[in-house]
Formats: structure tokens, sequence, C-alpha cells
């Protein structure tokens, strides 16, 4: 390719030859001989290579370890290398953290240090969630906490506000960075007619979106990806369209961006895109990518279908929509066509009985073993509609239709719940494997609907929101 | 004084800014190789036959290494074990676990090398591999020839005769270390035949040991460096061989440099893990819950090499009364061979494991009895120290009773310490708030439990008790400091030089911390088994004295006066009514001809220890803490959360409050998730499923207690330890059983309490919801 353009620590880069896939902590560390971003897990979990890309919409945390090249392009780039002032004065973050006795071994500290930095900048004081995706294996994260806490206190300093690479709207997508040669694809579309217009001249081409799952197919897998298609500039993907009756959500829009827009109409859902992953995955993934990869685990496809969401596909200037149930057909087969691409995905704008909750073995930046979406509408105390949902039961997200049937038009009682709950065993076989036994998936899914029931009565149902 | 002092971590301005050098940050010679090893694809069985034609002809390869290329060129395949010499490096006939290195790619870079391995055709003659315990109990599969038995008393007779009696089992998981650096090694020719080995490991002589029965060389041709590790936790005392040898013997085939560093899922594949247990009593008591007699069976699984299985096992039973008077017990111990990757040293080293079975034998007694737990773990501690006398002396106590291995207790503070965190949490009191909030909410249900520590210090293999170290003072008056300890994060590095500090009579800074060096300090111990400021804090102190001691004799015989009237404080040197700069002292002693650098060396006192009959005086000295942990559960999910944590800790005279207390919270959380969240599992092939943080879950950030009030508890130690201080790095990692028994506390809310939770170990959602369901008779 050509010219991948970015700043790093304030300074101009541009880029040519390199692999579209290769890693931005990789380049930094064997390339640029930047050593502070560390490699702990080399798949987005640990947070030791946790770096700040600023774009439009400000400074964000991101794992570099599966971040590709590419995706860095227009924006600013920061290590920790460039987190100390000009005369070497440490940012309050840093300067907390040695305060606090944040550190201990230190390998994580790097990358501690920098989401630390990039929530300071942007004033989010939710410390649990802002450092969810950092593991430190020496402290017991206590320490690291009062170094947040102390740091939050402290003006955002002046190196930082006044440095370009920062708060800035100048900065610019850069130069197209379209490979020359006849035939070969535009790796950065700019926009979605570029994109179909691409995708339909290879329909072979993997597209990648926020790279938090294709990044391990290169980075633990060790594929070679060719051709690829970067998602990343196509800029009226990424837009959320509020509407009357409705919400569109283009597929580019990442989930962090989706969580802070869902926090108002559908606050179950803001808070399952929260605990999706961490803030450096959240920042990377895109609902599209989430959806198009099909996985059965993804946490979007449950809690969206029984939002009752239609998705929208585009091959050239062909579109369709379709529910969304009815994209996934089988264990990572879904209804795409060659050349067709995800544009977007449409849900209601009200769902007041909507809830989605989310089962994992840790609360925070872990894959699911049981996802499961509810949204029933009762109507003089009998049940109208019933749209249930699940993730991790089936080899695709998969709609509860034995549950539903069990529901519908029977009174909203604890009766009728658990004469569902019991239907529910006849629509789901799932698996067992290292995140959760069959009968633990089976169990737990059954007694989430007997959660929404008293959910939606008002009692407690959440460890999570019990205090000392 | 500079001992004492909250003093940062003396790296913490280089980690925060990412200067710190990890060993892959570290630059190396551009020639570099480096390497990866190809794994086996089946846990038990043979290699059929091995192409490795693929792997030769792949990008960037510059060697493939066998184990016949080994055999002939070194005349047969180098040793990784740390014991008996059961861990070739390499293999071409038999597979004994799961991803076990078969042989190694030498390349240009760490990904060509990573991507030939995979590109190897072996064809497998596979057999059944014993994974589990029973199956390697059935099939005789074990280290050693039949199991160790440690007895006092008469146990069986004893539950015979007792009052009440309650048998029962508890299976506890391993856990992966999950240090956040990989496992990581250089090797370097050097031009005369040596080899100098960067590693990342927590026992540098040994891996100049391995190294230079690898090449044939005197170990004075191998030189370690180890700088600082990122995390260690003991999965670096024995691990970290294979990638220092597979460096040293690519380094001598082709005469470059060579680094190795495990992919993270490699390394959780490859390396050991903390043993898991399955643990079985039968206790015999009184109506207050007196332990009358008690018959512990620990059924250890260490996977396919000795490695360092037995001192572990031995101290899960060198552990396995906790606190308490046991005047008739046995312990029956086996260590059963298993096709899994070798479980080796973690944190605490088998104590955890023995003390979770005393825990779980006052709890289920407290069940029996319908009494309080604490109650129950007061009757049976043991007699207490007594208090300080008018001059702050601590004797002890008149009644002295022994261990089950028959080493006086004369230093137990645990009722002190019981009475001062009970009071200072309000226990009681949040215990009947508990059950009020229990009796109104349906679904969610809150456990608290108490939790005491009592932690045996020193090595048990005897000879390893001994430390040197290194101390230059330079005509300027700066101070270098070398030990044989290794930094891995726990402070060690600025709790020495603050002793060292402290001896001179100088600002901490002044003293120059530097990498651990074989070179410099020989014959150095593992820095493991808590002792590592106990044994290098010494040492170094030793050094140190003898030069301040050359420098006040000669400021001595200048003012004529005794040398022990030259004081050294506060930068400044003391003598005869005057004062002098340190470095202008040093600077005439320098000019007088007066050797200012010594070496210094430690043996720890007291211990005599016999592992064949489980007698002696095992450990210099007990350290101790208290911990009580409150949660909640969902019945419907078994999903949990801690809510707040207590502890108080004993550190004697800490040497660093705030790297002791650092320890501690670190510790009790990292406990905490080797009974919670942290599940390793297998697949019936023997392979590891957990391989990768997406899939093996440590604590996060917003797993940590949400309360977390820690203490230390600040009374000297009354052994001479350095500066009156205790060892701190594994002691509260069993403060995290107070999480599990909490958790099984809140599971018996959930039940009529007829049923005893039988809770599993690690207490996962899963594990939690079996229970409740278990105590509510729904299975």
């Amino acid at each position: 390719m050509t010219g991948i353009a970015f700043l790093l620590n304030g300074t101009p880069v541009r880029l040519t030859g390199e692999s579209p896939t290769r890693t931005l902590l990789d380049w930094l560390r064997e390339t640029r001989g930047l050593k502070g971003t560390k490699e702990g897990c080399n798949e987005g979990d640990c947070g030791a290579c946790t770096v700040i890309v600023t774009d439009a919409d400000g400074p964000k945390s991101v794992n570099a370890c599966i971040l590709f090249l590419p995706q860095v392009h227009g924006k600013a780039v920061r290590t920790v290398e460039g987190l100390t002032g000009p005369q070497g004065e440490m940012h309050p973050v840093q300067q907390a953290m040695v305060d606090h006795h944040g550190s201990q071994c230190g390998f994580c500290t790097p990358g501690f240090v920098m989401s630390m930095a990039a929530a300071h900048a942007t004033g989010r004081r939710d410390h649990d969630d802002v450092l969810a995706g950092n593991l430190c294996r020496c402290t017991g994260y206590a320490p690291i906490l009062r170094a947040a806490e102390a740091a939050a206190t402290r003006p955002v300093p002046d190196w930082m506000t006044e440095d370009p690479s920062f708060f800035s709207d100048q900065i610019s997508p850069g130069e197209s960075a379209q490979q020359t040669g006849g035939g070969a694809p535009p790796l950065l579309p700019r926009s979605a007619d570029a994109l179909a217009a691409a995708c339909l001249a290879h329909p072979d081409a993997t597209l990648i979106a926020g790279a938090t799952d294709v990044g391990l197919w290169i980075t633990k897998q060790l594929r070679d990806l060719s051709p690829v298609i970067f998602l990343n500039s196509v800029a009226d993907l990424q837009k959320i369209e509020h509407r009357d009756e409705s919400i569109r959500i283009g597929a580019g829009v990442t989930v962090e961006a989706l969580r802070l827009a869902m926090q108002d109409p559908h606050p179950s859902l803001a808070e399952l895109l929260r605990r999706y992953a961490s803030v450096q995955v959240r920042n990377s993934a895109t609902i599209g990518g989430n959806i198009a990869n099909g996985s059965p685990i993804g946490d979007g496809p449950p809690a969206l279908i029984a939002l009752g969401a239609r998705l929208h596909l585009r091959r050239g200037d062909d579109r369709r929509e379709m529910p969304l149930e009815a994209f996934f057909l089988d264990y990572r087969k879904q209804d795409r066509r060659p050349g067709e691409f995800v544009e977007a995905v449409t849900i209601p704008a009200a769902a007041p009985a909507f809830r989605v909750y989310k089962l994992s073995k840790r609360f925070d930046q872990d894959i699911s073993a049981v996802c499961g979406g509810f949204n029933l509408t009762v109507t003089g105390g009998r049940i109208a509609a019933a749209r249930i949902a699940f993730g991790g039961m089936a080899g695709i997200p998969k709609r509860a239709a034995h549950a539903e049937a069990a529901l519908l038009d029977q009174p909203w009682t604890e009766a009728t719940i658990r004469a569902a709950m019991a239907a529910m065993a006849e629509d789901f076989q799932p698996l067992a494997d290292m995140r959760a036994s069959a009968g633990y998936r089976m169990r737990t899914a059954q007694n989430m609907l007997l959660r929404y029931f008293h959910d939606l009565a008002g009692h407690a149902v959440s460890v999570l929101e019990v205090t000392p | 004084m500079s001992i004492g002092k909250p003093l940062p971590h003396d790296s913490a301005p280089l980690h925060v800014t990412g200067q710190a050098r990890y060993l892959d940050d570290i630059p190396l010679p551009p020639d570099t190789l480096h390497l990866a090893f190809g794994l086996s694809g089946i846990a038990c069985g043979e290699i059929a036959s091995m192409d490795l034609a693929a792997v030769r002809a792949a990008p960037g390869v510059v060697a493939v290494i066998t184990a016949e290329d080994l055999a002939r060129r070194f005349g047969g395949i180098p040793d990784c074990s740390p014991s008996i010499g059961d861990e070739p490096l390499l293999t071409s006939g038999r597979i004994e676990f799961h991803s076990r290195p078969v042989f190694l790619v030498v390349a240009e870079s760490h990904l060509a090398a990573r991507k030939a391995a995979r590109l190897a055709r072996i064809d497998w003659r596979e057999e059944p591999a014993l994974l589990t315990v029973e199956e390697a109990l059935a099939a005789g599969s074990r280290f050693e020839s039949g199991p160790v038995i440690w007895q006092r008393g008469d146990a069986e007779a004893a539950i015979a005769a007792a009052p009440r009696r309650l048998e029962g089992e508890i299976e506890v998981g391993g856990q992966e270390h999950f240090y956040l650096e990989g496992q990581i090694a250089a090797a370097l020719p050097g031009d005369d035949g040596g080899m100098h080995v960067l590693s990342s490991t927590q026992h540098p002589t040994e891996v100049q040991h391995k190294v230079a029965h690898a090449l044939h060389l005197p170990m004075s041709a191998v030189r370690v460096e180890t700088r600082r590790m990122g995390g260690g936790f003991g999965g670096k005392e024995s691990q970290g061989n294979w990638l220092a040898l597979a460096c040293a013997v690519a380094a001598r085939i082709t005469g470059r440099p060579c680094k190795m560093r495990y992919d993270r899922d490699d390394d959780m594949v490859v390396t050991g893990k903390r043993h898991d247990i399955k643990l079985r009593y039968r206790v015999g008591f009184d109506d207050e819950g007196r332990v009358l007699g008690i018959d512990y069976t620990h059924l250890l699984r260490c996977g396919w090499s000795q490695d360092l299985s037995l001192p572990v096992g031995d101290r899960a039973m060198l552990h396995a009364e906790n606190c308490y008077w046991m005047p008739n017990i046995r312990i029956e111990s086996h260590r059963l061979k298993t096709n899994t990757a070798s479980a080796t040293a973690y944190r605490g080293f088998g104590g955890p494991q023995g003390i979770i079975g005393a825990e779980r034998v006052m709890d289920h007694i407290a069940f029996a009895l319908k009494k309080d737990p604490v109650e129950v773990r007061r009757i049976n501690y043991y007699t207490e120290m007594a208090a300080p006398g008018a001059a702050g002396d601590q004797t002890a106590p008149e009644a002295v009773q022994t261990t089950p291995y028959h080493m006086p207790v004369e230093d137990f503070i645990g009722r002190a310490m019981t009475d001062d965190l009970l009071a200072s949490c309000d226990y009681h009191g949040r215990k009947a708030g508990i059950a009020a909030w229990n009796a109104e909410n349906p679904l969610l249900k809150r456990g608290i439990a108490f939790t005491p520590v009592k932690f045996g210090i020193s090595f048990t293999l005897t000879w390893l008790n001994q430390a040197g170290a290194l101390v230059h003072v330079y005509q300027d008056g700066s101070i270098h400091l070398n030990h044989g300890g290794t930094e891995m994060g726990q402070g060690l590095n600025q709790k020495v030089a603050q002793v060292v500090a402290d001896v001179f009579g100088v600002d901490t800074g002044q003293i120059r911390i530097t990498p651990t060096d074989t070179g410099k300090v020989p014959n150095t111990s593992a820095t493991a088994a808590s002792s590592g400021s106990d044994l290098n804090g010494m040492a170094s102190q030793a050094a140190a004295l003898t030069i301040r001691d050359r420098m006040a004799a000669l400021l001595a015989e200048k003012h004529q006066v005794a040398a022990q009237e030259v004081r050294f404080a506060d930068g400044l040197v003391t003598v005869g009514g005057e004062e002098y700069p340190f470095e202008q002292v040093a600077a005439w002693a320098y000019q007088a001809r007066v050797s200012l650098s010594s070496t210094g060396f430690y043996a720890t006192p007291k211990i005599t220890w016999d592992r064949m009959r489980g007698r002696g005086r095992a450990f210099y000295y007990f350290a101790y803490g208290v911990a009580v942990t409150e949660v909640v559960l969902d019945t419907l999910t078994g999903e949990n959360r801690i809510l707040r944590a207590d502890i108080l800790h004993d550190t004697g005279t800490s040497l660093n409050p705030a790297l002791d207390i650092g320890q501690v919270e670190g510790a009790y959380v990292q406990g905490a998730g080797w009974l919670t969240t942290e599940e390793l599992v297998w697949d019936g092939k023997g392979r590891l499923a957990t391989h990768a943080p997406s899939t093996y879950k440590i604590p996060a950030c917003s797993d940590r207690p949400r309360e977390f009030n820690v203490r230390l508890w600040n009374h000297p130690n009354p052994e001479a330890a350095v500066g009156k201080s205790k060892a701190v790095g594994e002691p509260p990692f069993n403060l995290g059983i107070s999480a599990f028994l909490a958790l099984s506390h809140a599971v018996e809310a959930c039940g009529d309490g007829s049923i005893y939770p039988d809770l599993r170990a690690p207490a996962t959602a899963e594990a939690v919801l079996d229970a409740v369901r278990r105590v509510r008779r729904d299975v």
C-alpha cells in the first residue's frame, strides 16, 4: 500500500510497504523501537499494549496488539513515550501512580497509564469501567484506583491540551491511502458507495472494521488475509439516526459510541454494551462487525433480536432488509451474498420492558456463556407480545420460540413464567465448553426469564447493584 | 532511618513512563535470532514419524533443531528439570503432555519462527492419557514409591473415640500464574566459549547451572543476568529453564545471539501451574468444636515431571493444621503423575492447598454444631504468645504446643489479631445484618466469613536458606548494591536498599540498585518462599556493616575514640563532636587505602528439618494474618461479588509499609481469584481449553472488593529477622480463602441449614449455582 499517514506522539509518520495486517504494536516495538508499549497477551484481553488514538471524536484508548496499521490512518497515536511533558514532566496519572504505589512489576503499568490518561482527558471517572481492559496480577487494583481518583482532581496538563494531536478537529483523514495499480482494491474506502464498489470488485475480500476478532486471525491463527478492505474510513456508516419510531445504527458505529447513544432509549442495552468488552475493545469494535461475524456468542445479536431489529444489507446498489434473526442461518453461516455487506441495523426507538442479561465467568471483559434478551408486552395483565433471544445456547443467536409461545396470551404471573421456563427446554440443546456446562446454560437461560419477571416487578436482581 | 519508610518502588518512575526495560525491551545485536518450539498434538503416546521439511523451507528459518541434533551435538538431550533430570528439552519419541516441546525453530524473527513451527507434519501413536488424580491413583502413576505419611498422636483412635465425627472432600483447582510478562530468555555467545544469558527468572543460578550442564561448561563460563521480571509468582522459578536452554543450545549451534519468548497461548499450555488438589478429611471433635483427631488425604496432581512437586506436597502437609492445635493428626499425601503440564511453584507453594483443608474443616464443624465459625476457630487456636512485657520483649507461652511436625509454636498471635479485626470490621453486627437482609431478598443472598493464616517462613530444603550480597562504596560516596535476589515487582530491591541505606545512614536514593548477576553474587537461591528480603536483606546488611566498620575504624583511629562511637546518620558521619559528610569519609577511606567493597553472607539460623520423618523446626518463624470477607450471590445464576474485605496482616516491623500493604492487597485478590473465577479446563484429550486471557479469567479491576481495608499488625518479629520484619510475599495469599468460605456461607443461607454446601473451588458462578441447588435439594 502507499501512504498510511498518522501522527505519532505529535510527529507525522508516513508508511509505505508495510503489510496491511501488521499490527501497530509490532510496528511500534520492532520498527520504531518504542518499547514502552508491551505485549501481554497479543489478543486484546490484557491491555498492556494500550495506546491512545485520537480522531475527530476525541482521544480513545485502544489495544495496539490487534490494531492494524491502516486503522490509524488519518489519526493521532500517542504511546506512553509521548505522555510526559516536553521537559519530561510526568502526566498527573503517572505521578499519582508513583505516589499511590500503583505499580509493582510494572509490566502492565504503561497500559494502565494510557487508559487512565485517555479517561482523564475526557473527564471520565467511572474507573472500574475505564480500567476493565487492563489486567494487573500484582496489585489487586486497589492502589491503581486510588491513583486514578487522585489524578482525577488534577487538570489536564498544558502539553496535552495544547498538543494538536489532542482535542483537535484539525486532524484530516489525510491523503487517500488507496493502493495504486489497476485492479487492486481500495484498502480504505471513504464512503459506503466506494465500499460497495470495492466489495463487488473483490467479493472474496475480508472486511475489517474494528479487528477485535479478525486481529486474532493474524496474531493467533497466523493466517494470511488477502485481500482486505478496511472499513474504518467509511464515514457514512458511522452514523446513528434517531427517527420517530426507530433508531438506525450504521454498521461502522463502534460499540462504545452505541453504548453512549443507548443510555436514554435502551438503558439495559447500554449496560450490556458496557459489559460487551473493555473500553479498548469497545472503542474499536463495531456493531456491524459484531453482527456480520456471526458468532453464536456475540452479545449484540441476542439483544437486538429481542428488540426486534431489522438488518440492512447492501450489494452494489442492491439493498435488502430482513429481521436480524433471519440473517443467522447456521453455525458461522450467514445470509450474506458474495460482495454484500452489512450497512445498518434498525431498532425500535422505545421498548420499556426490554431487558438483556449477560452471564460470564467474570463480569468485565469476558465472553458470554449465556446472553439473553427479553422483550415482552403486557396488556391488561396478559402477555400480548414476546420476543426472547439467546446467545450461547445454539450455533447461532436464536429466539426461544417455544418459550415465547408458552407466554403469549397468558396472564403475567410467575406460574406462566415457570411454564415458559419449562417450554424453553424444547428450544435449545446447548453445548458444554470451557465457559459453562450444557446443563448450566439451560438452567440459567430458564432462570433468566424468572429474573426478568422479578426485574420488572422492581426486585433486586443483580449482584452488581448491591453495595457493602 | 530509611527502614520503615513507605517509599515507592524504586522503579516506579520508570514503570509509569514506560522506560523500565524488561528483557524483550533490551536492545540485542542485530544478528539476533528468534526461537519457537514446535509442540506436540497429543497428551500421551509416541511420535510415529516427523516430517519437518516444510518447517525448514519456511521463510526466515535459519535452523530447525531436533532431539537427535541435540544428542549428536551435545552427547545427550539437555535437561530442564530443577529436580531429577526428567525434562529433556526436546523429544523424538515419548510424549507425556499435550503441547510438549518437540522441536526448535530458529528464525530471523519471532513471527517467522512461530509461523514455521506450525508447519510440521507429525504422525502420533496416541495412547490413553492419565488426566485426573483418580486415573493416576488407579494406575499407580506417582512420584516417590508411595504416599508420604506424617502423623502425630493416634488420629484413628481419637476420631473413633470422639463424641462427634464428620468427613468430607473438597476439590480445589489449579491456577495459572498469568505474570503479565511472559517467559523470555536470550543467550549471547562469548568469544571465549562462554555464554551470557539474560533470563526472566526467579532463579538465575539454576539457569546458570542448567545451561552450563547442557553446554558442558563450568558454571564460571556462564553468566546469567536478570534485571527485572514482569511478575513471577513462582512461575519463573523453574519454568524459564526451557527458554534459556533453548537459547543457549541454539546460540551454540548457530554462533549467533538467540532470543525466545512464548506467545501467551504457548506460555499457558507449555508451562506448569499451581497444583490442583483433591483433599479428603475425617475429623473427630467434641461438642464445642474442638478437634480431637483428624485424618487428611491429599491427592496432588503433579503433571508429567517431578519439577518441585515433592516440596510443594510437603508444604501442603506442613500447613494442613494452619492455626490450630491438632493433637492427633495423620496426613497422607499422594503426588500423582499425570499427562498434563508439570505443576510447579506458585505463591504459597502448596501451603494454600493445605490451609484450605484446615479452614474447610473448621467451617464444616461449625456447620455441624450450628456455631459461629469464628468460635470454632478460636477454640482450636494454638496457645497465644505472651503479650509484650513492659520492655516490649515478647516471650513464648509457657506450655508450648507443637505443630504436627513437632515444631514448637512460640510466636502465635492469632487471638489478638482476631479480636482486633473482628472489632474493627464489626463482624458480629454485620453478620446479624446479613441474616436480616437475606430474609428480605428472595433472589440474592449475602455471606460473611473470617479466616486466619499461619504461614511458615523458610525453604524446607534447608541449604537454600542462604544468601550473598556485594556492596561497593565509591570514593564519591555513592553506593553500588548487588544481591542474589531477583526483582519481580515485590519491591525487594527497594527494601534491601533501605536496609543498606540504614547501615550507612544515607538516603535510599544514594544506593544504586543493580541487576541480579551470577557473576557478582554466586550460588544464589531462588527468590521464592517469601524469603527475598529476609535472606538478601541480611546478606546485604552484613556486607554494608563490614564496610561501615572499616570506615568507622579509620575515623575512630583518627579521633582516638572507640569505633562504636562513630555514628552514621542523615548523610553524615559523627565522631568526637565532629560531623563529616558521608562522601568525605568515603574519599578519606579510599585515600587511606581502606577497602570499600565487601561481600556479605547470611544463613538462616535455628532451622533443622527431616522431611522423610516429617520432624523438625522446618521454619525460622511464622507470619500471621486474618481476614473477613463479605460476598453476595445470585441464586438464579450463581453470579457473585466480593463486597468487602477487611484484613489485618503481620509483617513484623515492616521494612516498608507501602510495599507490604501492596503485597497484601495483591495477594488477597490473587488468592480470591484462585478460588472464584480462575478455572482451568482441560478437554478429554488433555488439551488445556483455557489457554488465553479470553477464556482464563483472572480478577479484573471491578472484581476487587468494593470496600477493601488493609492494615498491618506492626509488632516486631520475635526472631532476629532483618529489621525485626517478617516475610510477606505468600502468607496473605491465603486470606483469599475467606472469600471462598463467605460464598459457602451465602450458599448456606439459600437452604434450610440441613445440608452442607460442599462448594468446590474455584467457586465459579456455575459451581455456586450447583451448591445452591444442593442445599435446596434441587438436584
